[in-house]
């Protein structure tokens, strides 16, 4: 698999053998965006350029740029960039949100 | 965690993520398969090799093997593993008498903080349906078969408890080193539905 270049997107967190990830949830996003750049439905540098736009929007709001909240920002630039691609409707996504809370929550909801 | 939890609710995050994958995969843009082998390709930093060199440990530190069927969660955190906090972890060893097989019948509860992510197939309803109606059988499909006299038990993991097991050191093996014991213990192997083995 080709490894786009993540030394563009500035305070990513990495070791030596690539991206680090607290929750497994991180990694989810990331391959999101992977995928959709494989596919050819941005360019890297329209993903990193959205990327920093969502960083600086937060830190604008008074995020502390501790690290740990890297992928919060990165999930946010991700849907904001499925929504401008028309991939997904920003109302689509709430939805689908809620739909899947009640059904985690009619799943899992009980005790047992 | 909440990731492997029943009761609690997902978090913002978690449940943004599984709202886009899922629109996603319905319009056919991306598909759970390609997904998951990226997941799968990146996750090296936790992941199943964690799991290993705790099984290596157990097997050539009767000590610590003994604390960690006793105590999973206080042993490993003494130990500096990270991420199990916050849930308990259960070690269950395999044995001549008893194998151990890990599912989770509700949802995909998983040690991840040992194993990493977990695959799909732990994932999928036949794996979840069949580890409970028909272990045995389950185990065939995954290339094990099992003495008559070995029984199988069946672990369900939930919100409270998380288990990894500890397969049976393989015969041969005597001259190992932890290290070397470490490459042949797959994730297969750490829930239940492989063996450690020399061949591989």
């Amino acid at each position: 698999m080709q490894t786009p270049d993540l030394d563009s997107l500035p305070g990513i967190p990495l070791d030596e053998d690539g991206p680090v990830f607290r929750e497994p949830w991180q990694a989810q996003a990331f391959a999101l965006v992977l995928k959709l750049h494989e596919q050819g439905l941005f360019t890297w540098a329209e993903w990193a350029e959205r990327l920093n736009r969502a960083i600086s929007a937060a830190r604008a709001a008074g995020d502390p740029n501790l690290g740990n909240t890297y992928y919060h920002h990165w999930l946010a630039a991700l849907e904001g960039i499925a929504a401008d691609k028309r991939l997904v409707t920003s109302e689509a996504l709430a939805r689908r949100r809620d739909e899947v809370q009640e059904e985690h929550q009619r799943l899992h909801g009980h005790s047992h | 965690m909440t990731e492997s939890s029943h009761r609690a609710p997902l978090s913002d995050v978690q449940l943004r993520v599984r709202a886009l994958e899922s629109l996603l995969t319905e319009k056919g843009v991306v598909n759970r398969e390609t997904l998951d082998g990226i997941v799968d390709h990146y996750e090296n930093k936790v992941g199943p090799h964690i799991g290993a060199a705790i099984v290596a440990r157990a097997w050539t530190d009767p000590e610590f093997k003994a604390r960690l069927l006793e105590d999973a969660s206080a042993t490993l955190a003494e130990q500096g593993y990270t991420g199990i906090e916050g849930s308990h972890m259960v070690v269950v060893e395999n044995t001549d008498a008893i194998h151990n097989l890990v599912v989770c019948t509700l949802c995909s509860c998983y040690p991840w903080p040992v194993l990493g992510l977990p695959p799909n197939w732990y994932k999928s309803t036949p794996y979840r349906a069949k580890a409970v109606r028909d272990p045995r059988g389950l185990l065939r499909e995954f290339g094990l078969e099992l003495p008559e006299e070995t029984a199988v038990r069946v672990w369900d993991s939930n919100a409270e408890i998380r288990y990894l097991v500890l397969p049976k050191r393989p015969e041969g093996t005597e001259n190992m080193s932890e290290a070397e014991l470490q490459e042949i213990v797959t994730r297969d192997s750490m829930v239940g539905t492989g063996q450690a083995t020399l061949e591989q």
